[in-house]
């Protein structure tokens, strides 16, 4: 029966991670972007929220709530409206456990889970991304090739967050049966970190170029085991974006808004032009739309249904919108919109990164 | 808990009207199209007995297949089957006979007793209109410039003025037993305070239609234009209180008739869209031409990227649409969310289908496929019931936490 009302357990995280984008992460998004860092501070500080421990089940050490791509969109909309490259640090090593959670082998989640359920901030990563102008993550150009007993990967990534810290890296590589997903430990011969990626937003989180020159893993480390699809992690992927990107326009509208309702042009406030309300309400209707496009492709995950089409839908939809809805917020605040002393120029470089960033798997 | 899964209550509403959509209505679409100023009689007494007895907005149910099911989803499955009839034809659906727009307002601010007078014909006998009548030659969307007078002459009510663009307004004022709902102002010194809604039974001396509009759309539907000369009605047919105070509550109880019918409204605008959407991919797929969903966006051709732009926004309208009536079905306060429901529905229904039609070229172009008249059917959707700038200003307004007076 369709509803549109959050459980009262997702409330209460929504109002806790509310409260802790607000206070915490909001404060750090601008030195944060400036100095292509997270304090280490807020690392540690979010680590306590449970944001990956929560995603590890509790025989392997962790909290245990079940994986909810809903909640896990929920949640990702209150980070990301305080700062997405932040969130995305924070959440880095999401992107092995949550993989591991929704498709590893009882042996996989036993082996590579534990170490993410402990006291202190553990970064694990995913390598998807490749560098090229088309790139698409269901025909992917790293080859993995099965060798007797292993798979031996060869390719070039790019976008690779955390990788000098991460101890896990999830890497993605065509197969003979389309895109699957390999459990990579950090040291292993052949996986090269490169340069840090420069970007022109979501400076935060840093990641980096990555080359795979024949990797070679046990057969056991492919995720799920043999023949095990990836496309239900991109589908999830999709389902990040779209919420992350939901956060991030929100955050540009309510900066948008706030502006307006001081700023005084004529002797009134410019929120009472029509010229200006009209751009916010507009602002306003599609961070709904895009919202519940987002939760119904979420739905669909935790169903069982199939989601490719509506996680996509969702996706292209929500970085349409959020990048449009960050350049008229930019536009309402006019000459200061330009000016790095506000937000909204950060809001609009994060937004567009959603043209480029993609395999965030992390709901 | 999240859930966008309809009951199964409602999906076989959904089949059900999805049939006479396909069934009944598509076959006669472009022949009462043409036919402009002519019934489908046949297949309006069809719906009226299958249909008897539901108000627009199922405020007071009568034995109709609308009103058997469950209250907790009632506006929910309105707008699932409004979208698909709508998918049928608007116009078509415009001209059921049901108590309409002026039904809703009877439910939404009437009395139980008015409720009974007004709304317990529609049970029963000959297929009956319900219309309203807001808008007039000088005003639109200013609905507090409204110069139709209600004058208290002893036991009755004396108006007097001109009323345009009433949907089946001809139907209800002088052919069948229904009623008008008309917007007069007991006090044009105080403003939107001194609007009440007033109902004007069928045939009642004073009220004539004068004009049926031809119109680029929905060419089923009636619109009319009712003037009213020292029209009488009984004291007992105002819609709220007669005092006329200080505030603008009772103007604000008939607006709040809006909040109940706009996410309707945008439902039907949903239905059209749908319509050409569909037509546009049917065609595609008879040409061998794939959507390739999930390809990189930079690799999708013009043409993918349309569909694929249009399916979404016809998807992210219509989710707007059923929370903003699964909202009333709470019992939930809707003003923002149906306003922008149906701003977005409205734009979305007619960028879709206009877009549609360049995609198809000639195909889109000729009288010789719906899809032109889904163009012009859905213009309407972007104006009546409030414009889609109207409904902007009620969303500003609200985001804002804005007054009318502060944001004019």
């Amino acid at each position: 029966m369709v509803n549109f009302e959050p459980t009262d357990e997702q409330r209460l995280l929504q109002q806790t991670l509310a409260a802790f984008s607000r206070e915490t992460i909001r404060p750090q998004a601008r030195p944060a972007d400036e100095a292509d860092a997270v304090p280490d501070a807020l690392v540690s500080a979010s680590w306590a929220l449970g944001l990956v421990s929560d995603t590890v089940p509790e025989r392997h050490g962790g909290h245990g709530s079940p994986r909810s791509a809903l909640t896990g969109a929920l949640m990702l909309e209150e980070l990301a409206y305080g700062s997405l490259g932040i969130t995305l640090h924070l959440l880095a090593p999401r992107l092995a456990t949550i993989p591991l959670v929704a498709l590893g082998t009882e042996a996989q989640q036993a082996r590579w889970l534990p170490r993410f359920a402990g006291d202190r901030f553990v970064a694990g990563t995913a390598a998807l991304v490749e560098p090229r102008w088309d790139f698409d993550p269901t025909n992917l150009s790293t080859r993995a090739e099965r060798a007797g007993s292993d798979w031996v990967i060869e390719g070039h990534k790019t976008f690779v967050p955390l990788a000098t810290e991460a101890e896990v890296f999830l890497v993605y590589a065509q197969t003979a049966e389309g895109p699957g997903a390999f459990l990579v430990e950090a040291g292993t011969a052949g996986l090269q970190v490169e340069e840090r990626e420069k970007t022109m937003g979501i400076k935060a989180l840093a990641t980096y170029a990555l080359r795979l020159d024949g990797v070679r893993v046990p057969a056991a480390n492919r995720l799920g085991g043999e023949a095990t699809s990836a496309q239900p992690l991109i589908d999830a992927a999709r389902v990040a974006s779209a919420a992350a990107a939901v956060g991030v326009a929100r955050a540009a509208f309510d900066y948008a808004r706030e502006y307006a309702k001081e700023r005084k042009a004529f002797g009134v406030a410019i929120a009472r032009k029509q010229a200006i309300a009209f751009m916010l309400s507009n602002m306003a209707i599609e961070i709904d739309a895009m919202r519940l496009l987002a939760w119904e492709a979420a739905w669909r995950l935790d169903r069982g249904l199939p989601a490719t089409r509506e996680a996509w839908l969702a996706r292209q939809y929500a970085a349409d919108q959020t990048l449009r809805i960050c350049d008229n917020a930019l536009q309402v605040l006019g000459g200061h919109g330009y000016i790095r002393d506000h937000l909204v120029e950060l809001f609009l470089r994060d937004a567009r990164g959603f043209a480029a960033i993609d395999g965030l798997a992390i709901v | 808990m999240i859930d966008f899964e309809l009951s199964e209550a409602i999906q076989q509403t959904r089949r059900m009207t999805h049939m006479v959509a396909e069934q009944m209505m598509r076959p006669i679409s472009r022949e009462y199209d043409e036919r402009e100023h002519e019934k489908p009689m046949e297949f309006l007494e069809t719906m009226w007995n299958v249909s008897k007895g539901a108000t627009m907005t199922g405020g007071d149910g009568g034995e109709g297949e609308r009103a058997r099911r469950d209250p907790a989803e009632r506006t929910l499955g309105m707008v699932v089957a409004v979208e698909e009839l709508c998918w049928g034809d608007v116009g078509l659906y415009l001209s059921i006979p049901n108590p309409g727009l002026g039904g809703a307002a009877v439910a939404a601010a009437g009395t139980p007793e008015q409720k009974q007078r007004f709304l317990a014909r529609f049970k029963e006998g000959k297929p009956k209109w319900g219309a309203m009548a807001i808008t007039e030659p000088h005003c639109g969307s200013d609905t507090s410039a409204i110069t139709t007078t209600a004058v208290r002459d002893g036991d009755h009510w004396v108006l007097n003025g001109t009323k345009i663009f009433c949907t089946s307004g001809l139907m209800a004022a002088e052919k069948s037993d229904g009623f008008v709902v008309v917007w007069a102002t007991l006090d044009r010194s105080a403003g939107r305070a001194g609007i009440r809604a007033f109902v004007v039974d069928a045939g009642t001396p004073g009220m004539h239609v004068t004009k049926v509009e031809s119109k680029l759309g929905i060419r089923a539907s009636d619109t009319a234009t009712i003037v009213f000369e020292d029209c009488r009605i009984p004291l007992d047919n105002i819609l709220g209180s007669p005092e006329v105070k200080k505030t603008s509550h009772g103007f604000k109880g008939a607006m709040a008739t809006f909040d109940a019918t706009r996410p309707i409204v945008a439902a039907s605008a949903i239905g059209v869209a749908r319509a050409a959407l569909d037509f546009v991919k049917a065609t595609l797929e008879e040409q061998g031409i794939a959507v390739r969903y999930g390809a990189p966006p930079q690799r999708l051709t013009a043409l993918e990227r349309d569909v694929i732009d249009m399916e979404a926004q016809v998807q992210a309208a219509r989710l707007l649409v059923w929370r903003a009536a699964w909202m009333i079905d709470r019992g939930l306060h809707n003003n923002l969310e149906a306003s922008m429901a149906k701003a977005k529905a409205g734009l979305v229904v007619t960028q879709v289908t206009q877009k549609a039609v360049e995609l198809l070229g000639p195909l889109g172009y000729s009288r010789r496929y719906l899809l032109e008249k889904w163009m012009r059917d859905a213009k309407i959707s972007d104006i009546y019931e409030g414009t889609q700038q109207i409904n902007q200003l009620i969303v500003a307004r609200r985001i804002l936490g804005y007054s009318s007076e502060e944001l004019r």
